[in-house]
């Protein structure tokens, strides 16, 4: 047995016992005794000025402990923080203040105004009706087009027409290579508000211990440390007297990447009373409250040669925001999104200015993909609208402009570096699989027959391993974005490993677990992962952006090399011999052609504690710390493959097949990098078919419930054919690129396409998501009627 | 006013006496500590909570406690027996059925009685079985391959 032998393993998940038997521990399973309840008064309007807040019938209910409004602690809840901050002089980035209770307007429905505190949770929801609020409606605006408009109303008044920032990039000159392009195809291309769904709802608890100041906030989040940091900043709590723990989290997919005013709602409060409190979102709630992802309008334009070489791409963005700054929203359509455009061909010039509007709506922030969906869509619609246009063949386009295959960095005219890639050799994995030509002729003969089949591709890249600190500090980030583990070697020889990562269904506990067991050579049982807890673990960024083995496995490799190394100095003093001749594997310290001379693995951890025949000057104990932080992002790629199948009597649309070949780079656990590429498939596949959250023009949420809000089921997906190309990147020495968001990313823009391949022949050229069944039959009805309308036409002209 | 009644959960009988308006959701969680079933919505959509009352599949969301008087109440916890996994269990695991975990007790409890009604089910009626269970981090890929092991490993399919 090799010491590598679990890399690339499918190893069965640590994870999965407890949470099979019934026994994980989510935030509303956490119990504490003397728990009281809260529930969140929230705005039923869009935008409303309050006027006066009355608590008192409230406040006289049974079980009621107290109820607080925004005016009441104003002091100490301060204004939620936006974590990511554009240039202000180039973007006139505007930054509003965020009272965690809202006290003289607000914003959004949803927006918190008042909290009750009850001895139970049915008397805390039961006194939120109690609490009257004098609201006085003021007229709101829910789009983004429309809120940057002269007249519009004003969400917030030192935000002039709604302008949260105007952000652009570029490569090249678009306007001069538009001019001399012999075909220039525009349109519009909407990237509709999601809600992100995590099928657990957030929830907090939060302790105060009066005695020693400490705080503890257990929170359904990704990012404890962060929480931590921001909750300290936000309300002067200390913190180092500030603990937040993530206990088992129920999926979060970017949407428990912030501060949330909850969060410090409830810390808050747990403090004045000095009683433990806890807050758990119902859905409907989780609608309103918790943010909300892409709702994005893009113009964009494609230019080039008539023989399939683009040479230009032009995007004007609207993205709206929601009422307020979410912690990274600003970093999603600008950074993430424009720095992406070039997608995984050789264009030349670019052009992206992007407006971030504030809208009477819940704020919208990271998404799973978050910025990188929405590039991909326009870039994978673009190629294949253009090549359309042209009359070609949308794989020969795509083959036309490719990056050549490259395997350390190569720079993209748009002023980032990718770190490795092959996208003709996904696209041929991909092609192995999926008879293209076959399918062309199956498509010809099912169309004779009535029925509509339609292929789309998806040649995508995105931007993850987030991220280089200065790279993404000069970009706007208020936080440094590298990982940091700790090992720890008991005097047995177990070891317990601390990650900054914070796993929701990723399964770190098993991948860290392998990388571990397979460095040190001992059985994965003899290694505990920890995570999610600021108290056992030092400061970590978290789990988002498809960052956690990539940076953050990179950063245990380090402390394993470390422990190693201090490992081999213990071994060689107590065999006798130089460091430089010891030799560690599978679990063995041993000197080359000296076999009586070898030491177990669980010997050196014993003598490291022991500590009685220690090299003189060598400390005892056996445990290091690391920081990583990448020098570069990473860059995974691959070609998805939809088959639609759309019914021209109901206009319902079906995925009929799907082929998914991605490049992650190195891969750990297969079984758990194809679950998540699953999942990322479903909720492109979500988004392109069904998904859509959409608000009256008052502001009000009218899918404000999973009865209106289309979440997938098991009868919207066939089974996922997956496979992968390697590529591994140079970023990390695990040659791992990230492996979380392909599938979101990737998904939508090939079910799309593939809806237009069906109904090309028609002459739709574009079709905004989701494609629900009666935009579709409109939309073949239409197409028909105008085919009508020319024939008959034509027939009067040959009259 | 208190009500009572008298449900058999997981093989032990239970007498309870509780608000009237109370779930039969929350008399698992808040009064018995049986903390496996979870609540993910609030509008009988999402199936995270559903337990078999009495061997049918229920929304233990959308029930209340007292209509389950006299019946007999299967949660996750109550799957294993004697120490040995349920074979649902031992192929949620084997076939990588769960990522996060929190819609896998009701998932489970579900594809039991899919199993029950059907022992060798289609792909298409395994999908069809779990309309009323959402899943947000699978895509289902995985959970129907494993309903599909844990009919093999019943014998079934």
């Amino acid at each position: 047995m090799t010491t590598e032998t679990l890399i690339g393993q499918e190893v069965k998940r640590v994870e999965d016992h407890a949470l099979i038997t019934g026994r994980g521990q989510y935030i509303d399973d956490l119990r504490l005794p003397g728990l009281l309840h809260i529930a969140i008064v929230r705005s039923p309007y869009g935008h409303a000025k309050i006027n006066n807040i009355d608590v008192s019938a409230a406040a006289n209910a049974t079980g009621v402990v107290s109820v607080f409004t925004g005016a009441d602690l104003a002091e100490q809840l301060g204004s939620l923080p936006a974590g990511w901050l554009l240039d202000e002089e180039s973007t006139g980035m505007k930054t509003p203040d965020h009272p965690p209770l809202a006290i003289e307007r607000v914003r959004y429905v949803g927006d918190a105004v008042a909290a009750v505190v009850a001895d139970s949770p049915a008397a805390a929801s039961d006194a939120v009706a109690l609490v009257e609020v004098d609201y006085e409606p003021l007229d709101a605006v829910t789009d983004a087009e429309k809120a940057t408009q002269d007249g519009a109303p004003q969400v917030h008044d030192d935000a002039p027409n709604n302008l949260a920032f105007d952000w652009s990039v570029g490569a090249g000159d678009y306007e001069a290579a538009a001019a001399e392009a012999d075909i220039v195809v525009s349109e519009r291309i909407v990237n509709q508000r999601l809600i992100p769904n995590p099928m657990e709802p957030r929830g907090i608890m939060a302790d105060y211990n009066g005695g020693t100041e400490q705080l503890t906030i257990w929170t359904s989040t990704q990012i404890p440390h962060l929480v931590r940091l921001l909750f300290a900043l936000v309300t002067g709590h200390p913190e180092h007297k500030v603990r937040v723990v993530a206990p088992d989290v129920g999926g979060g997919f970017g949407c428990k990447l912030y501060l949330y005013a909850e969060e410090v709602i409830c810390g808050i409060i747990a403090k004045q009373l000095e009683r433990p409190v806890k807050w758990i979102e119902g859905r409907t709630e989780n609608y309103i409250a918790t943010t909300h992802g892409r709702d994005h309008i893009a113009d964009a334009e494609i230019c080039g040669t008539s023989d399939g070489i683009v040479t230009g791409l032009k995007v004007e963005v609207y993205a709206n925001l929601g009422g307020y700054l979410s912690t990274f929203a600003p970093a999603i359509p600008t950074i993430l999104f424009g720095l992406m455009l070039g997608g995984c061909y050789k264009v030349e010039n670019i052009s992206c200015q992007v407006k971030g509007v504030f809208t009477n709506t819940t704020p919208v922030d990271a998404y799973r993909g978050a910025g990188r969906p929405e590039a991909t869509y326009v870039v994978e619609r673009m190629m294949e609208r253009y090549a359309h246009e042209l009359g070609r063949d949308v794989l020969g386009v795509r083959r036309r402009n490719f990056v050549r295959p490259f395997k350390r960095g190569h720079d993209m005219p748009i002023g980032v570096t990718y770190d490795s890639g092959n996208y003709q050799a996904a696209l041929g994995a991909a092609l192995d699989i999926f008879d293209y030509q076959e399918f062309r002729q199956q498509q010809r003969a099912a169309r004779s027959e009535g029925k509509l089949l339609g292929v789309g591709f998806s040649t995508y890249i995105e931007i993850c391993g987030m991220a280089p600190s200065a790279v993404a500090g000069a970009l706007g980030a208020g936080a440094g974005l590298w990982e940091s583990s700790t090992v720890r070697v008991h005097p047995t020889g177990t070891v317990t490993v601390f990650t900054g990562t914070s796993p929701h269904g990723q399964g770190h506990e098993t991948t860290l677990a392998q990388i571990t067991s397979s460095r040190l050579g001992i059985p994965m049982e003899n290694v505990e992962v920890v995570h999610g807890d600021t108290e056992r673990h030092q400061f970590g960024t978290g789990t988002f952006g498809s960052r956690s083995l990539a940076v953050g496995g990179q950063a245990l490799m380090m402390s394993l090399d470390k422990v190693i190394e201090k490992a081999k100095v213990i071994a060689a003093h107590e065999m006798g011999v130089d460091t430089k001749q010891v030799r560690f594997e599978n679990g063995t310290f041993y000197v080359e052609d000296i076999q009586e001379r070898e030491i177990p693995w669980g010997d050196v951890a014993l003598g490291a504690y022991w500590a009685k025949n220690l090299p003189p000057g060598l400390e005892p104990g056996l445990e290091a710390v690391s920081f990583f932080d990448p020098e570069n992002f990473t860059w995974p790629f691959g070609t998805h493959i939809a088959v639609v199948e759309i019914d021209e009597v109901t206009g319902e649309t079906k995925l009929a097949r799907y082929v998914a070949i991605d490049d992650v780079g190195n891969v750990i656990n297969p079984m758990i990098v194809d679950g998540m590429v699953h999942g990322g498939i479903a909720q492109g596949v979500g988004q392109a078919l069904q998904e859509c959250a959409v608000y009256s023009d008052d502001g009000q949420l009218l899918t404000g419930s999973m009865m209106d809000y289309a979440v997938p089921t098991a009868e919207d997906f066939p089974s996922f054919e997956t496979d992968r190309t390697v590529t591994p990147t140079p970023v990390n020495a695990l040659g791992a690129k990230g492996a979380g968001e392909t599938g979101t990313i990737a998904a939508s823009p090939a079910v799309v396409n593939a809806a237009v391949d069906a109904l090309k022949h028609l002459g739709v050229t574009h079709l905004n998501m989701p494609l629900s069944p009666e935009k579709m039959w409109r939309t073949i009805e239409d197409a028909k009627e105008e085919r009508r309308a020319r024939r008959s036409a034509a027939a009067r002209r040959g009259n | 006013m208190n009500v009572e009644a008298t449900i058999t959960i997981n093989g032990t009988e239970h007498k309870v006496q509780v608000p009237p308006r109370t779930l039969l959701s929350q008399l698992l969680r808040d009064e018995l500590d049986m903390t496996g079933t979870h609540v993910g919505c609030d509008t009988s959509s999402c199936g995270a909570c559903t337990v078999l009352v009495d061997g049918n599949a229920t929304k233990s969301c959308t029930m209340f406690a007292v209509q389950a008087d006299g019946s007999e109440v299967t949660t996750v916890e109550g799957l294993a027996s004697n120490g040995e996994l349920h074979p649902i269990q031992v192929a949620f695991r084997e076939k990588h059925g769960l990522q996060c975990g929190f819609c896998t007790p009701g998932m489970m409890v579900t594809a039991v009685q899919i199993l029950e009604l059907n022992p060798a089910p289609s792909e298409a009626e395994i999908r069809s079985g779990l309309r009323g269970n959402l899943c947000r981090c699978t895509g289902y890929h995985n959970i129907v391959a494993a309903v599909q092991h844990a009919a093999e490993l019943s014998g079934g399919a």
